[in-house]
């Protein structure tokens, strides 16, 4: 499996997610920088990492969402390749169009910073095939901008396509219906706040992350 | 030529930002405000003859968020304001 990870201007989870992306694959993935307007040939997984891509200038991810490599990130889209937008990742694919709706400041003004309880509400996507529907799992935030909003019909018609991957049980940002992650309409595009390859290793002190990967792993070989 | 364009939240958007400006004025005394929206103002110094249509698209493709916001885009030499959604 060959994976990219795109790194921006002021990413810096582009390396933890590099990590976890290498123990699950055994193979390094390229690291490609945003000024590229090409990803290496057969890569078959994109991950958008967390950060501040540009300093969050303008709005969190804007910037990075008309950077030259995202032409290349929506093309590999637009043929099913599987992509994963983690935090600031997230914004970056709602800035670019890539998911619908769009992450403000969180509602208490407040960066938040621990750990959240979360529901699995769909696992059957790419992403979430190791976990059980319904099920809990713990993971890691760390945003300042994970506030979901979307008007009442984009967020009913993500619930009807059950394309709410995870729910917040920790309400902690404002976001509509405690929405934490969502797919794109074809299943291939996740955009989640919370950080999967933080929650990895045992050392990390939660391990519910780990299965995203594994799961991912095992749909696309 | 200078353009300027303001940027709101879409009214029915939370606005926290604005909520926490509301909370301070009332800390201070300021009585009678009823609600505060904030937002942006982004100056643009252009070269002569930019069409407003111009300014739109730059206003769509990157300067306003449309999911949640709105932009007014305002021309001081041109007699006024003109375009906005």
């Amino acid at each position: 499996m060959k994976t990219a990870v795109i790194v921006f201007p002021g990413s810096n989870c582009d390396r933890d997610l590099a990590v976890a992306l290498e123990q699950v694959t055994g193979a390094k993935p390229a690291m490609v920088w945003h000024r590229e307007t090409e990803l290496p040939d057969g890569t078959d997984f994109i991950g958008i990492p967390g950060g501040f891509s540009y300093g969050d200038y303008l709005r969190s991810g804007a910037m990075a969402a008309r950077s030259p490599v995202m032409g290349a990130v929506r093309n590999a889209a637009a043929r099913g390749v599987p992509v994963i937008g983690i935090c600031n990742g997230f914004q970056v694919l709602t800035e670019a169009g890539l998911l619908p709706g769009a992450l403000m400041r969180n509602a208490g003004l407040s960066f938040v910073c621990r750990s959240v309880r979360l529901r699995v509400e769909n696992s059957q996507s790419l992403f979430t095939s190791q976990y059980q529907n319904g099920e809990t799992v713990s993971l890691p935030v760390a945003h300042h901008d994970g506030n979901y909003q979307a008007d009442a019909d984009t967020l009913d018609r993500l619930e009807g396509e059950g394309r709410v991957a995870l729910r917040y049980l920790d309400a902690c940002n404002g976001s509509s219906r405690d929405i934490a992650g969502i797919l794109n309409d074809s299943g291939n595009v996740l955009g989640l706040m919370p950080h999967p390859e933080r929650a990895f290793e045992p050392a990390h002190g939660a391990t519910d992350g780990r299965r995203m990967f594994e799961g991912l792993l095992e749909s696309v070989v | 030529m200078k353009a300027r364009v303001f940027i709101t939240l879409k009214p029915g958007v939370l606005d926290p930002q604005g909520k926490a400006i509301h909370h301070a004025l009332e800390g201070l005394g300021f009585a009678g405000v009823e609600d505060v929206r904030a937002g942006k103002l982004i100056e643009l110094d252009l070269a002569d003859g930019t069409e407003d249509s111009a300014i739109e698209d730059m206003c769509r493709k990157l300067l306003a968020n449309t999911v949640i916001e709105n932009f007014r885009i305002e021309r001081p030499e041109n007699a006024g304001s003109s375009a906005g959604r």
